[in-house]
């Protein structure tokens, strides 16, 4: 299937340029990042790579801690592939997609410690805050995971927690306190076409990839989640120079927010 | 009493009255209502004569038989490939329409045509319920190998082709690639990766611009200045 598509992408990655002229490591233009986007959240964020949008929301509430983690909060990721986004994308529960999409974001922004969980407990045993960040795809031009994580990040930076009456939240007034944001992890994915690899893959691109890897790092480099996904197997040679390439695609994004 | 409420070249959308009266028929795009002429889609306003039509600046390609289509397969079935046309429709390829090869009974169909792949064919039959029929036997019509597609405005293919191929050409010449434009508004192209880049970039262009005047000259310069060739424009017959 797409063979034809196939030998067209290599051909073009042979002399270094991609279908719409880009370099190999390069990302889409535009690229931004807007904040405040949604006024009944806490904080939200919309991130456009090329043609790619991309919502996220951050909702506030209080849970009962989990009994292994009593002075803890929590966060909790859900990704909702819109059918507007894509001709791929139906109405109905999530998609193995859209889950997959919404650990990753979840996975980059627990194992980087982004957010100290410790500081979201109010009571313990009784009260914590729990993050809810809902990320929403206006269009699906390619490159949802890094598109999703940054979405997520930068509506993270952009919450207000709201004012607690009684132990009652109102969601109506907001405090001037946001979310102690530790470290900012930056999710870069990388496709394996061929021999070639390639950053911030369109449609096309993603349709004919064998392997991908989202890479997310932290702020001085270090890695701190990856999630494998396409159909071939990757050698440790792969891998190295996949995480190479995300380092660097990392810069570009991380000057986004 | 008869009265044009347009003029000629006006943009309409769609409900607006264009004529009152019966002095006037309705042409394409647009359709009768009591007495009145009305629009049906957004698009100028063409005064031919008595009749009034319209040509669209929008909407979606429906399958007209006799027009040269680009399609991707789908679905391959017992008697044939189920392809996408870029419309509401899919179209049916038959296996007898399908090439002029043989095709032995029980045959693996994937090896001719698989999914995914581009063809150029003909819409041979489209019923009044929009069964759509394609055939694949005649000049022109075959699998596209290699190359990129891409979808633009159906009805603008008229000003990409330009009169008698004029535009095409100019394009094909510029940047060397193969071009093939599809009435249904997909666009195959084969050359060189910045042939191809600038095939695509003067396609939008004209996409864009097309309803400005002066279009084929205003291509004609942007093409010499990015190719620093010197350009003719030319009818292919």
């Amino acid at each position: 299937m797409y063979s034809e598509l196939r030998s067209q992408v290599l051909k073009l990655l042979s002399v270094h340029t991609r279908l719409d002229g880009r370099k190999p490591h390069e990302y889409r233009k535009p690229m931004k990042v807007e904040y405040g986007v949604v006024k009944t959240a806490e904080g939200s964020a919309k991130v456009t790579i090329g043609e790619t949008e991309v919502i996220a929301g951050v909702k506030l509430e209080i849970m009962s801690p989990y009994p292994d983690t009593p002075d803890e909060g929590s966060i909790m990721v859900g990704v909702e592939l819109l059918p507007l986004s894509s001709p791929e994308f139906e109405p109905g529960p999530p998609s193995i997609r859209a889950v997959e999409l919404a650990r990753v974001v979840d996975r980059g922004i627990r194992e980087s410690k982004a957010i100290d969980f410790k500081s979201l407990c109010l009571e313990k045993g009784e009260k914590a805050w729990m993050i809810v960040i809902d990320i929403c795809t206006f269009n699906d031009a390619g490159n949802l995971f890094d598109a999703s994580a940054l979405a997520a990040l930068a509506a993270i930076k952009n919450t207000k927690f709201p004012e607690l009456v009684d132990g009652k939240i109102v969601y109506k007034e907001k405090t001037d306190q946001g979310i102690d944001v530790q470290e900012e992890p930056i999710s870069v994915t990388v496709l394996k076409i061929g021999d070639h690899f390639i950053i911030d893959p369109d449609n096309e691109e993603e349709l004919v990839a064998e392997a991908r890897l989202t890479v997310a790092l932290m702020s001085n480099g270090q890695l701190c989640a990856l999630q494998k996904g396409g159909d071939s197997a990757l050698t440790l040679d792969d891998i190295s120079k996949m995480i190479d390439l995300a380092a660097e695609g990392s810069k570009t994004l991380r000057g986004l927010l | 009493m008869v009265e044009v409420k347009v003029k000629d070249k006006d943009i309409v959308v769609p409900g607006e009255i264009l004529a009152d009266g019966m002095g006037y028929v309705p042409g394409v795009g647009t359709y009768r209502e009591g007495e009145a002429i009305v629009s049906e889609r957004v698009g100028v306003v063409s005064i031919d004569g008595r009749a009034i039509k319209l040509i669209p600046l929008s909407g979606r390609y429906l399958p007209k038989r006799g027009d040269t289509i680009l399609c991707q397969v789908v679905d391959v079935t017992m008697n044939g490939w189920r392809l996408e046309t870029n419309s509401a429709y899919q179209a049916m390829l038959s296996l007898k329409e399908a090439t002029s090869e043989f095709i032995a009974r029980g045959a693996d169909l994937r090896k001719f045509y698989d999914l995914g792949d581009y063809l150029v064919c003909k819409v041979s039959n489209v019923t009044s319920q929009m069964l759509v029929d394609v055939m694949m036997k005649g000049p022109g019509l075959r699998k596209l190998n290699g190359g990129r597609v891409i979808s633009v405005n159906c009805n603008k293919v008229p000003r990409i082709i330009g009169k008698h191929g004029s535009m095409v050409s100019l394009i094909k010449e510029a940047s060397g690639c193969q071009i093939i434009v599809g009435q249904n508004g997909l666009v195959w192209m084969q050359g060189n990766p910045e042939g191809e880049l600038l095939a695509v970039r003067t396609i939008r262009m004209i996409e864009t611009e097309s309803h400005i005047t002066g279009l084929t000259n205003r291509i004609k310069d942007f093409l010499e200045k990015t190719t620093g060739k010197t350009l003719e424009i030319r009818m292919e017959q």
